[in-house]
């Protein structure tokens, strides 16, 4: 056993911080840290920074444009792009479609896409959730019927995260009602161009335009755009959950919130004195930052298993990770006891300079902490995690 | 990183948990707790046998030089086992003599399991602070004199010797001015009142009347000793971490079983979604708190405020998780969870002492935040 990183790893973490010292834009990362709205424009400028350098996969196959990292020296890039303040690298194309694409698209689907994903020419979105479903995605109930060339796409997708900017959705469909309801399922690709299709925004609590219902309305799709095979859409879907639960654990975006929340509990008073040094309220930092160094000790155990395939354990991952972040927004909100009702939405949409407060840190955090109630719910609820567990590790 | 237990390791782990298997079945340990002396000097020398005392001793001293993550195996097993011999006691003990550098014939003795140590470090009206000392030492001619009384000293009825902390100097709760001290328990003046704890294992109220030892007993230099008893007493967090992570996989693993097996409304209660997801809350404890006992040994060899901040975080999450999955298992066991004939519940008791032993989560939260690094926000 042996808990330090190597030479080699902490060569690799210099050449990490090196590079995001010399090329991290000083306007995003104030936005990142600061918990501002990012644009489509922002997204896009630090994927293309990174393409450039040819990081924006680090864990596809070299083949394909990935970097032959190690799952350590992963770890460590996605870490000190969280400590940056860098904002992410969008998990739809590069960890969620792309994957599926190598593992089951034809020679001519990797060939158009890939590179495409790699350099972010095109913003993917995800069509898995409908209104019906739920964590129940298997009862999906848009249909895909087959005439010719094509198919005829008809149905609703809800919950699409970003949509409004989106060039392609990757969804599933169903393409046969007749038989056991995972077993008629397709994965297609869709340009959000076609016509029939409709981007309705859904404005979250903190009145953030984040998720989107997307209606398919006699939408032709090509059948190039099916990967894999007719019907065999689950298995692909499956392969693509567990690659998502891992990245929601988020342990390095965590350790920045957490050294946030001590620098605004630092700043903020009680008695006469910083909360920092309230002993109640210190009690709950600590054990918050005890609860994430345990979490990030359990994601590299994961990590550098032999095999560290995602498996069962990334649903252990995804409810400490996203209770650790939800406990992190609640923990700012408390900090700022009154100071958090005000709503300032022309400081948060970069509409003002500053805070009508004055306190520019503080004004996005109490929209922080009602937006991120949706980490226990969304990759699949907290609940669904915990069957998960029940099922594949605990044999019940 | 490598996370992966090494073939010797391992064979230590195997070892002991064969002997547990075999020899230390949980009748045969109601017998141990029940008899007079309350343990077993079969197993005691067994355990000899295995080499688990001749393990953390360095090997200049006829040990093998265990580290905390060769103890963390070690101390897992038995907790797995509810082995309730004075063994924890002892290892942290000759960590003391270790750390003092000049006990290299005691520390053989350890090695040979032919003398087993005890801490008596706590006093009535100290709680988890070790350094709330009123246990006074004075200069006797070319030694010291000890007055004083320590009070749940773990296995101090069966040491032959005792690590003694007293104070030289400074007032009651200073960390300067104090001095530590091994004495044999056969010196004259050294009473001892030896109990049951409700875990099964022993401690003892030990008094300390005019108690003359030579210079040679001092550990540490005098009034100086307060860094080497807050590093052995993370060594001993270390250790209890260990032991605990043991026992709650056993309680873990018992209670699955229970849920799979214990059936009503025709149903295996294990197939009803509010006890699956409980079980899924304590399996993500397990594993929590599995991480925490690797961290905290790791780090047991880095500079002092990394140690104590680590050895505070893990005694705080395994003593949450331990509170968790205890309680849990004793419902899920239902009425069974409260009789004495279960050893899960016994594993629930011993998991409940060491949450109350060197530091509760609430002093390790407290002491979390007191180190430097915690104010720090960039």
């Amino acid at each position: 056993m042996d808990l330090t990183y190597t030479a080699a790893d902490l060569a690799f973490r210099d050449t990490v911080r090196a590079f995001l010292d010399a090329n991290l834009p000083s306007d995003l990362q104030k936005k990142v840290r600061n918990h501002l709205r990012l644009s489509r424009q922002d997204y896009v400028r630090w994927h293309q920074i990174v393409a450039r350098q040819g990081w924006s996969a680090p864990a596809w196959p070299v083949e394909y444009g990935g970097t032959g990292w190690t799952p350590t020296q992963r770890h460590i890039w996605e870490e000190e792009c969280a400590r940056s303040g860098t904002p992410p690298i969008l998990p739809f194309g590069v960890n969620m479609v792309a994957p599926v694409i190598m593992a089951f698209g034809n020679e001519a689907q990797k060939a158009h896409y890939l590179p495409r994903i790699l350099n972010c020419d095109d913003w993917w979105c995800q069509g898995y959730s409908e209104p019906g479903s739920g964590s129940d995605l298997a009862s999906l109930k848009t249909t895909a019927e087959r005439a010719g060339d094509h198919y005829i796409v008809n149905g609703q997708k809800t919950w699409t995260t970003l949509a409004q900017h989106a060039d392609m959705i990757f969804c599933l469909v169903r393409t046969d009602s007749t038989v056991r309801k995972q077993e008629g399922i397709s994965f297609l690709l869709i340009d959000m161009k076609t016509p029939g299709i409709t981007v309705r925004p859904i404005i979250m609590l903190d009145e953030d335009h984040e998720v989107n219902e997307v209606f398919f309305d006699n939408v032709k799709v090509p059948v190039q755009n099916l990967i894999g095979q007719e019907n065999k859409g689950w298995t692909y879907a499956k392969y693509l959950l567990g690659h998502e639960r891992t990245g929601i654990t988020a342990v390095g975006r965590s350790k920045r919130e957490l050294l946030f929340l001590k620098k605004i509990a630092s700043e903020h008073y009680k008695h006469g004195k910083p909360l920092m040094q309230d002993p109640v309220f210190s009690a709950k930092i600590a054990s918050l930052e005890i609860d994430l160094m345990a979490l990030e000790t359990t994601v590299l155990r994961v990590i550098t298993r032999e095999s560290h395939a995602p498996g069962p354990e990334a649903s252990m991952l995804k409810v400490r990770g996203s209770e650790i972040q939800q406990q992190l927004t609640e923990l700012m909100v408390e900090v700022l006891g009154p100071g958090a009702l005000p709503f300032d939405t022309d400081y948060l949409e970069g509409k003002a300079d500053h805070a009508v407060t004055g306190d520019d840190a503080a004004a996005p955090l109490a929209g922080y902490y009602f937006n991120y109630r949706k980490t226990s719910i969304y990759g699949g609820s907290n609940e669904i995690q915990k069957n998960i567990i029940t099922q594949m590790i605990l044999g019940l | 990183m490598d996370f992966t237990f090494n073939e010797e390791q391992q064979q230590f782990a195997d070892a002991l948990r064969r002997w547990v298997d075999k020899d230390y079945s949980f009748d045969t340990r109601k017998r141990i707790v029940h008899s007079p002396s309350g343990v077993s000097d079969v197993a005691w020398n067994m355990l000899a046998e295995l080499g688990m005392t001749a393990l953390p001793v360095p090997e200049a001293q006829g040990g093998f030089s265990g580290n905390a993550v060769d103890m963390l195996v070690v101390m897992q097993e038995l907790g797995r086992g509810l082995v309730v011999e004075p063994y924890f006691a002892t290892v942290w003990g000759a960590k003391f003599l270790q750390l003092a550098g000049n006990q290299h014939h005691r520390l053989e003795d350890v090695a040979k399991g032919e003398l087993k140590l005890a801490c008596a470090l706590g006093e009535k009206h100290s709680r988890y602070d070790l350094a709330d000392i009123k246990t006074i030492a004075g200069i006797n001619g070319e030694g010291y004199r000890i007055d004083g009384t320590k009070t749940v000293v773990i296995h101090g009825g069966q040491a032959d010797a005792l690590i003694v902390s007293a104070r030289s100097a400074g007032t009651q709760r200073d960390t300067n001015g104090i001095s530590l001290f091994v004495v044999p328990t056969d010196t004259p003046g050294v009473v001892i009142r030896d109990y049951r704890t409700i875990d099964g294992q022993r401690a003892a109220t030990v008094q300390f009347n005019h108690v003359a030892v030579p210079a040679s007993a001092l550990l540490s230099k005098l009034g100086g000793g307060w860094d080497m008893l807050e590093e052995a007493a993370d060594y001993g967090v270390s250790l209890l971490c260990a032991e605990a992570v043991g026992a709650m996989e056993a309680l873990f693993n018992a209670t699955l079983e229970y849920v799979k097996t214990r059936k009503q409304f025709g149903l295996a209660i294990g197939s009803f979604q509010a006890l699956q997801h409980r079980m899924a809350d304590m399996y993500i404890h397990l594993e929590q708190a599995r991480s925490m006992a690797m961290l905290v040994a790791a780090r047991m060899v880095c500079d002092a405020e990394e140690r104590r901040r680590v050895a505070s975080a893990a005694k705080v999450r395994i003593g949450q998780a331990a509170k968790f999955i205890g309680q849990q298992a004793v419902q899920l066991h239902g009425g069974m969870g409260v009789t004495d004939e279960l050893p899960a519940a016994h594993h629930f008791k011993r998991l409940t002492m060491i949450e109350l032993t060197l530091g509760d989560v609430d002093h390790h939260l407290e002491r979390f935040t007191a180190q430097r690094g915690f104010q720090q926000h960039s």
